[in-house]
């Protein structure tokens, strides 16, 4: 009975994607889709995988985490070094792109996998405040970053180009601190980011209802009790962090492959990135997947829409914001919602009824 | 199961020997020492701060004794974590309800089948065949425990959304979800009224001789545990007050001391 119910809002999900992926190929072709659109819709596949992913650790394994952007970053930098490394070697842009998307999730999988051990001890707040600076560690460090190289190899530095020693002739730069990674190929397009959202969705989706998710989702609701049913916590938990990382370095990658010029800024990975999605999580629903994803295609559209009302725009936003909280999340609205929902069922039973 | 009939009859099914435990410059327990044998059912009494939760929380692993040893089944499980302990036999209930809240009446239970029904998280994700066939095995022996428990109903409910005396009823089914030797049941009627009360003896009967489990059992409602215990130890400020058959014990002069004052 319940299986059923969780298979057919498991279908509605992937189905919501799929028709929101068919409508605007349908507006594409018939030359609807204005270019400000067009701009926005890898961002929203990114948005939508970073949400899901997000959701696991917040939703699912029930701990704050504020460093989300910081795993994406790691994903970015790895998968666009790999593309450009690879420039020579393999002339598929798509090959070297499907490469770049493993590498970037496997690095931020085990960047999450490391950085979990030692904070996955701790518990909310701290747990927050701790992924948070991870976040701003990872920024900074790219950021200050030179790789390079040449017939000899590769060549580190964290000061400036000079300092690499690259041989003139065959030297060539990939990562120059501030100024980031260029000439990385826009591979991404939608569909490439509609594919990485769905399967974002089957990994997490089918992962919740399985085993691994029961176990992960009894330590966030009650830790003691799943160690006395044998349940191992720290397994567990450093599970469902690191697929969660990995996962955000994947969209990490789609974007790196959607900017000519990927630089380890504030505005692209920063804190206010982390909690940006935090508040997709938040306002789609902990543990609601496509929640989650309703809530990153709406807020990532709408200041973009909402351009032409310059002034207005922010205010918008916010009282947005503030109006899906409310929807969401307090007693008497929710007391409201299923008021309206009985109606509406006791309407269609005095229908069946009267038939 | 084959291990267990291996043992010669008479080693108990517990068996603890001078177990103590300081917090700070307080003997929380002192000396405890108890034996249990097969399929009694026990009960472990005393007024309160005495020290009868600490006793479980040492007997599961969640503190580590300062001394003592702990054999189940003729094993030594002193020391180890909460969750070998689990694996070695010991399962518990809690004293305030500690279920899996929002997580389904089935799922609760499943979770304590998790070390006996497996596939690995990849199995899972893939959705490969072994993943379907566990998955049934599972829910099959999940509702089989849920029907004796009387709860299979209810299998689909959030276990939050449940009454008091069926969320009782689901900790002990998890509990023996994880297949022990021995059960811990921490004052498994506080805050029922008399009918729930009275319920909950015979389910915990039931479960003793359907399962042929062993019990030990913390409570204060002194019905219940001149009801079904066959054994009682009592407990005051950390030590052994008295053990021994609970007639006897409860007409001990210095247990009704120890409950009533002089």
């Amino acid at each position: 009975m319940t299986k059923k119910k969780i298979r057919i809002q498991n279908a509605v999900t992937y189905g919501m994607v799929l028709i929101f992926w068919a409508v605007v190929e349908i507006m594409d072709r018939t030359g609807n889709l204005s270019s400000l659109l067009k701009g926005l819709l890898v961002p929203l596949c990114m948005y939508a995988i970073l949400a899901v992913s997000l959701n696991l650790t917040v939703g699912i394994l029930g701990e704050l985490s504020l460093g989300h952007a910081g795993f994406m970053c790691l994903g970015a930098f790895s998968g666009a070094f790999l593309t450009n490394c690879l420039e020579g070697a393999v002339p598929s842009v798509g090959v070297r792109f499907f490469l770049a998307l493993l590498l970037g999730a496997l690095v931020a999988g085990v960047f999450g996998l490391l950085i979990g051990i030692p904070v996955l001890r701790l518990k909310g707040d701290y747990l927050a405040i701790v992924t948070l600076a991870f976040g701003e560690i990872i920024k900074n460090l790219i950021n200050v970053l030179y790789v390079g190289y040449d017939a000899n190899g590769f060549h580190f530095s964290m000061k400036d180009t000079t300092s690499l020693g690259l041989d003139k002739e065959t030297g060539v730069i990939l990562i120059k601190g501030a100024q980031g990674i260029t000439g990385t190929p826009r591979a991404a397009t939608f569909t490439i980011g509609i594919l990485l959202l769905l399967l974002t969705l089957f990994i997490v989706l089918n992962l919740i209802n399985s085993r691994t998710g029961r176990a992960v989702m009894s330590i966030r609701d009650n830790r003691i009790a799943a160690e006395s049913v044998g349940i191992n916590v720290t397994k567990y938990k450093l599970m469902a962090f690191s697929i969660s990382a990995a996962l955000a370095g994947m969209a990490g990658v789609l974007y790196a492959h959607s900017l000519s010029t990927l630089q380890a800024s504030s505005n692209n990975f920063g804190y206010n990135k982390s909690i940006l999605i935090l508040v997709f999580v938040v306002l789609g629903g902990l543990g609601n997947m496509r929640g989650s994803i309703i809530a990153a295609v709406l807020l990532t559209a709408l200041p973009e829409m909402l351009r032409g009302l310059n002034d207005y725009r922010m205010l918008i936003y916010a009282i947005v914001l503030i109006v899906m909280t409310i929807f969401n999340s307090s007693p008497k609205a929710i007391e409201l919602r299923s008021v309206v929902m009985d109606k509406i069922r006791h309407k269609k039973t005095e229908k069946k009824e009267a038939a | 199961m084959a291990e267990r009939e291996k043992k010669p009859e008479n080693i108990p099914m517990l068996e603890v020997r001078n177990l103590s435990i300081s917090f700070g410059g307080l003997k929380a327990v002192d000396g405890f020492h108890i034996s249990i044998e097969k399929g009694c059912l026990y009960g472990l009494i005393g007024p309160n701060g005495a020290g009868k939760t600490t006793v479980f929380n040492l007997l599961t692993g969640v503190y580590k004794p300062n001394t003592g040893t702990i054999l189940l089944d003729g094993a030594n499980i002193t020391g180890k974590k909460t969750i070998e302990i689990n694996q070695a036999g010991i399962a518990r209930t809690f004293q305030n309800i500690r279920l899996f809240k929002d997580m389904s009446v089935l799922d609760n239970v499943k979770v304590g089948l998790h070390n006996h029904y497996r596939y690995s998280t990849l199995t899972g994700i893939l959705r490969l065949p072994a993943y379907f066939k566990v998955e049934k095995e599972m829910n099959e022996r999940a509702m089989e425990l849920l029907k004796v428990f009387d709860l299979d109903g209810e299998s689909g409910y959030k276990a939050s959304n449940l009454p008091y005396g069926k969320q009782r009823k689901l900790e002990i089914a998890r509990a023996l979800a994880t297949d022990p030797k021995l059960l811990l049941l921490d004052e498994p009627a506080a805050g029922m009224n008399p009918n729930e009360t009275a319920e909950l003896m015979e389910t915990i009967h039931f479960v003793r001789d359907h399962f042929q489990m062993t019990i030990l059992l913390i409570e204060h409602d002194m019905k219940l545990v001149s009801g079904i215990c066959e054994k009682l130890t009592v407990l005051n400020f950390g030590q052994i007050l008295t053990q021994g058959e609970t007639s006897q014990v409860l007409n001990d002069r210095r247990v009704i001391t120890a409950y009533l004052g002089e």
